[in-house]
Parts: structure tokens; C-alpha cells; sequence
């Protein structure tokens, strides 16, 4: 179980009313979070994705705080300057927040992730994953799962290789902190933002944040499927400290058939039931991998 | 005091001066001496600035770009690839009104691979929005970074500032570097009132509708064209202080000039002198080194040109299928003027330009009435 927090509630809200997302949008709720354990000495890092408009169009902005749009590919490498100029002015305890999908993340910024990473920079870095190219409409990424239908993986052509495993290639930067976090598990989700700024050096966490438009699904059913995620194992919650000590940090009362994460989303509906049973091995054997990890 | 330098380090030596805030750059042939020395006099104190050696070019402008939207004051060198591969952030840094500097030194591009000099890797970003400074010696080089940060910070345009691959970068020269006291009274700290501060709710470089965009890219053009009287200023102020200025183009021996060739970069310096060479055989040339390219300074250099017959332009690049890009560029702003314009281009991929073949250019112009075609290839086997 995870402990409930409260604290959350009692945090400042440092988002405004009248952003410009989807209803049930996960992006949303997730920046909500952060912000909320993060607070108001923050400055906010977006490149290219949903978050470039959910923000809102000039003149305004729907965060409390200062916020840089940059290139679709630099968000990393961005907030490294931030990071240099608030050091320079002496302003060492803001903290700075890198904010980018999984098209940002997993594709046409790793680099700069990367880069970002290995220098170990006074960073934390989210990304909020909703598994495609949601804001161009609806293409592949590479952290697109098997089976999905997309735009570019239509059918006849639904996505054919494993989404890529993000989470490890990241702790594999021996940086002081990576997790996973849910938007189902706002508990767990605050308490790793917190955690996160406890270490100096480069935080990366990688939050699943539903997209009702592009996993077709019903906007009132977004935190129900996130949840399912969790709680099928097919997206564990754990924490990775310092490259080297793994750990769980919710686990699912009972399991639960991958099924039913699934058939909850319309994306799924054309693949195969061949393509399903291989979907709950493989959730299998990550989740005992994992739980061999966390020791 | 004076010292020996290579261009590279006059580079370095004019950032520290400046007092850069924020340096991040990635390494390339022949920039990398400029980031080798700043990461050194970072290291001994020198330098009180962030160094941040970063995985490419491209992740060292964005965060040159980053850390200028907060308010400090960033500098970053590059050269040939490396500048291609910032290609889309210059637009940003320029569309984001940002006064960062950066070096870069003229490479040509592949394929092949080429390290040697040509200007078609700096042309080429002409439309970014970024002011570009051609300099013609180490001292140059030295002088026009400190003068480029004061003009970026009045005018808030990116500047460049460009020099020529080992005729320069790797070439020592002596070179008076200027009081710390004397540069700090030139160039006070940055105070960029529209940079981005913790606690404020403000967003740089949000989605922006057709309602707004067009108006936010005219006070662009029109700060740009504002660029040349304020350099015209930072020159004479900083030749007030150092004895040094360097105008916006520069005419030699053009006041009765029959024959003028403009060249920007090092190549200022061989052309003056076969315009003294030609002076002695009684051939009345001149010589106009133009130093700013962008904005173009179309009115000064029509003035510079006016005593010409004929018009000479020397180019070190090539916008293949076009010719010339200074050419080019004078052409346009020469289109209601009647005097024949020799393009000629040179020297490409690093390509010796030797005296002998820029007299060879003076005297093509000189036995005939109007150039055989618009772009004219030197010093070639074919």
C-alpha cells in the first residue's frame, strides 16, 4: 500500500484554471502534481509536445511559474541553461524542471537526455509518457507499445517492437535518481518528486499520463486505465537509486490479467490474441526481472 | 599589454574580457582552440563563467538560448557542421531576441570532409536573424567580440562574429589585449529587463497565433536595421577607449579609384595590398573590406563604391547553380546602378588566393568593358 501523503493537498497550486488540454488529458494532472511538490522556486522547461498548447497561446500561460518553450529536441540541454544562468546569479535552490513527452524523451531528444545525464546536471527531468505523437496527431514514438494501432502503425501495420525500456537506460547513467510514477498513484508520484530533490545531480522520472484522444478511450476513463497499468503489472511502480539500488514501490494486492488493460483501450482492439498472450509473458517476466532487482 | 596570439585565443582573450556568463560548445576543427583556452581560464579563475561541455552544437546553443532567456550573458564558437547543425536554434536565439555571441570560424562543408577556409558555411545562415561581423586580423577578432556583446545586449540580436579557418584561427599575430578596467567600463553587466525571473508567472516562446506573430517579426526587421547605426556607435565608443575601430565597411584608396573589389574576412588584407601594387603601375584601384554582412549595409557601401568605373566582388564561397553570395548580395543592392560587377570566386575548400591571382582579377576587369559571365571562377583547372 501506499501511504496516503496529504501534504499534497495542503501544497500550493501553481496551475492555473483554463489550460488548453483534451478533458481527462494525464499531462495535465501529472504537471498538477509535480508542480504541487516541487514549488513555486521552480522554472519550467517545455519543448515541442501537447504541453507547448495545453500551456496557453500568448499572451498567457497557465503555470505560476516562469516557464521557456524550446526545441522540439532540447529540452535536456535547455534546462542544463537554466541550470548554468540561475547558478551564475546565485540562485543554486531553484529548481528546474525539464517537461517532455515520450516523442521529446524517448526519440528526437535522447541525445540531449542523454548528454544531460551523464554531466549528471542539477536537473529533474519528467517525462510525462502518453505513448505516441498525441499533440501532431496520433503518429508512433518509440515509446508506443506492441500492438497499438496509431496513425503510422494503422491497421495491418500495428506497432511490431517492445517500447522501448527508458527507465533502465536512464538509471544506466548512474544518476542519483530514477523512477516510474503513475498518475493513478498521485501519492506515489509526489512522495518521488520529493525524493528526487533531496539528491543534487540529475533526476529522471518517467510518468504514464493517458491520452483518452489517442488510446481511444473515454475522457472520464483516463485514471481508471492509468491505474490498470499499474495494477496488471504492466507498469510497475519502482525507484532506482544511484544506478544500483532498485525498488518497488507498489505492489498490486493481486495480479491482474494484462487483459483487461487492454481491452479497456479501443487502440488495442485489432491486435491478435496471439499477440496478447505474449504481451502477459513478457509483463511476467519484467515484473519477476524487476522484483529480482529491488532484491 | 601586447601579446603573440592566434586568432583562436584573441577570440578566447575577448570573451574573457567580456565576461561571459554561460560558455557551452562542443568541439570542431578549427574553433576548438577558442573553448580549449576559456575552459582553461575557467579552470584558473580567470574566467568567473559556467563552462558546459556538452554532447553537440546543438545542445550547446539551446543552452546558450536557455540561460539567456534568464538573463545571462552566453557565448558559444563553432564553425562549418557545427553551425549547420544549430541551424534551427539561430532562428530561435534571433526570434527570441536573445543577445548571445558566437564565434564562428569559416570552414568549408562536406562532402568531402574539408577543414580548410571557405565563408559558404556562415553565408548560408544569412536569413537566421543573427548579425554577422567579418574580421580581418586577430586583433580584430579580439576587438569585435567585446564590441559584439555590446551590440547584441542594445540591440537584442544574436551576434556572430567570423573569422577564416588557420589564415586567422591558427595564424599568430601580436595583439593588444585591452584593461580589464577599461573593457568593464565599455561593457557594463547585463541587465536584460525582459529576462525570465523565479516567482514570476512568464512564459518565453509560447505558441503565438497569426494575431500576433507578423508584428513580433517586423520589430525584428526593424531592430536589425537599427543594428548598423548602433554598431556604428559601439565602434566609436570603443575606439575612444582603445584607438581601435573598424566601421561598418571599410574603403582603401578608393577615393579616385577607377577599379574597386570588395572582400570581407582576412582576404581585405592581400587584396590592399595589390591595390598598392596596382597603384605603383599606375592603375588607379581601391579596395572596400566590408566587416558587417548582416544587416547589409547597402547605403555604406554604395557610398564606398561610388568613385568606381567598375566593381570587383571576391568571394571565398558558393551558393552553387547562383555563384557568389557577396555578389550576389551587391548585385541586389546595386540593381539600379549601370557600372559593370565582376564576381569573382576563389579559394574554395581553403584553396590558395595568392597576390598574383587577385592582380589577375583587377586586370580581367580591366581589359574588357563587362565580366564574360555573371560568376567567374580563379585560380581553377577547369
Amino acid at each position: 500500500m501506499i501511504e496516503p501523503t496529504y501534504v499534497m493537498e495542503e501544497s500550493e497550486e501553481l496551475l492555473f484554471p483554463g489550460h488548453l488540454a483534451c478533458q481527462g488529458c494525464g499531462a495535465t494532472i501529472a504537471m498538477r502534481y509535480v508542480l504541487k511538490a516541487l514549488g513555486r522556486k521552480t522554472v519550467v522547461v517545455i519543448p515541442a509536445c501537447c504541453w507547448s498548447i495545453i500551456s496557453g497561446l500568448f499572451p498567457s500561460s497557465c503555470l505560476d511559474v516562469p516557464l521557456i518553450h524550446t526545441a522540439f529536441e532540447t529540452a535536456a540541454a535547455a534546462a542544463t541553461g537554466v541550470r548554468a544562468a540561475l547558478d551564475v546569479q546565485g540562485q543554486e535552490d531553484v529548481n528546474v524542471l525539464a517537461w517532455a513527452g515520450d516523442g521529446g524523451t524517448f526519440d528526437i531528444g535522447f541525445q540531449a537526455l542523454s548528454g544531460a545525464a551523464e554531466r549528471n546536471e542539477n536537473i529533474i527531468y519528467c517525462c510525462y509518457d502518453n505513448e505516441a505523437y498525441m499533440n501532431t496527431g496520433i503518429q508512433r514514438s518509440s515509446a508506443t507499445p506492441v500492438g497499438a494501432w496509431t496513425t503510422t502503425t494503422p491497421k495491418g501495420g500495428l506497432e511490431d517492437r517492445p517500447k522501448k525500456d527508458i527507465v533502465p537506460i536512464m538509471a544506466a547513467h548512474r544518476i542519483p535518481y530514477t523512477a516510474t510514477a503513475n498518475v493513478a498513484f498521485p501519492d506515489d508520484l509526489y512522495r518521488k518528486v520529493k525524493k528526487a530533490l533531496s539528491y543534487k545531480g540529475m533526476k529522471f522520472i518517467h510518468i504514464l499520463s493517458p491520452c483518452p484522444t489517442g488510446w481511444r478511450i473515454p475522457s472520464s476513463e483516463s485514471i481508471e486505465v492509468a491505474r490498470l497499468a499499474t495494477l496488471t503489472n504492466l507498469f510497475p511502480l519502482y525507484e532506482v537509486e544511484n544506478g544500483d539500488t532498485w525498488r518497488v514501490t507498489y505492489h498490486p494486492s493481486r495480479k491482474m490479467p494484462v487483459e483487461k488493460y487492454l481491452d479497456a483501450q479501443a487502440r488495442f482492439r485489432l491486435m491478435s490474441g496471439e499477440d496478447r498472450d505474449q504481451i502477459q509473458k513478457n509483463v511476467d517476466k519484467s515484473w519477476q526481472e524487476l522484483l529480482k532487482r529491488s532484491g | 599589454m601586447k601579446k603573440v596570439l592566434m586568432g583562436n585565443f584573441a577570440a578566447s582573450h575577448g570573451v574573457r574580457l567580456s565576461r561571459a556568463q554561460v560558455i557551452s560548445a562542443y568541439p570542431i576543427t578549427p574553433q576548438t582552440h577558442v573553448v580549449e583556452e576559456l575552459s582553461a581560464m575557467v579552470a584558473r579563475g580567470d574566467l568567473e563563467a559556467k563552462f558546459i561541455k556538452v554532447e553537440s552544437e546543438h545542445s550547446a546553443l539551446a543552452c546558450c538560448i536557455a540561460a539567456s532567456v534568464m538573463g545571462a550573458r552566453a557565448f558559444t564558437a563553432t564553425s562549418s557542421h557545427g553551425l549547420l547543425l544549430m541551424h534551427e536554434l539561430l532562428h530561435w536565439a534571433a526570434g527570441g531576441r536573445l543577445p548571445i555571441v558566437m564565434v564562428a570560424v569559416n570552414r568549408a562543408i562536406a562532402p568531402g570532409w574539408n577543414i580548410w577556409n571557405e565563408q559558404t558555411d556562415t553565408l548560408s545562415q544569412r536569413d537566421t536573424g543573427w548579425i554577422q561581423l567579418y574580421c580581418a586580423s586577430n586583433q580584430e577578432i579580439l576587438d569585435t567580440v567585446i564590441q559584439a556583446f555590446r551590440l547584441a545586449e542594445s540591440v537584442k540580436i544574436p551576434v556572430m562574429v567570423i573569422y577564416d579557418a588557420f589564415i586567422l584561427s591558427h595564424t599568430y599575430e601580436p595583439v593588444d589585449i585591452p584593461e580589464q578596467d577599461t573593457i568593464d567600463g565599455f561593457l557594463p553587466p547585463l541587465d536584460n529587463p525582459e529576462a525570465l525571473k523565479v516567482g514570476e508567472a512568464r512564459a518565453f516562446g509560447s505558441v503565438t497565433n497569426p494575431d500576433f506573430h507578423m508584428e513580433f517579426r517586423i520589430k525584428m526587421h526593424n531592430s536589425y536595421r537599427r543594428a548598423m547605426e548602433e554598431f556604428e556607435q559601439v565602434d566609436r565608443d570603443y575606439a575612444a577607449l582603445t584607438g581601435r575601430g573598424y566601421g561598418i565597411v571599410e574603403p582603401y584608396r578608393c577615393d579616385d579609384a577607377d577599379l574597386i573589389m570588395v572582400a570581407a574576412g582576412s582576404l581585405a588584407g592581400p587584396v590592399r595590398m595589390v591595390v598598392d601594387d596596382l597603384r605603383e603601375k599606375g592603375i588607379k584601384a581601391g579596395r572596400v573590406k566590408l566587416k558587417m554582412f548582416r544587416p547589409f549595409p547597402a547605403a555604406q557601401l554604395k557610398e564606398a563604391l561610388k568613385p568606381a568605373k567598375k566593381i570587383l566582388v571576391l568571394d571565398r564561397n558558393l551558393s552553387p547553380g547562383t555563384g557568389g553570395i557577396f555578389a550576389h548580395e551587391i548585385r541586389s543592392a546595386m540593381k539600379d546602378d549601370s557600372r559593370p560587377i565582376w564576381g569573382f570566386v576563389a579559394g574554395l575548400g581553403g584553396r590558395d588566393i595568392t597576390p598574383e591571382l587577385i592582380a589577375s582579377m583587377f586586370f580581367d576587369a580591366l581589359g574588357a568593358e563587362a565580366p564574360v559571365s555573371n560568376t567567374i571562377f580563379k585560380g581553377v583547372r577547369l
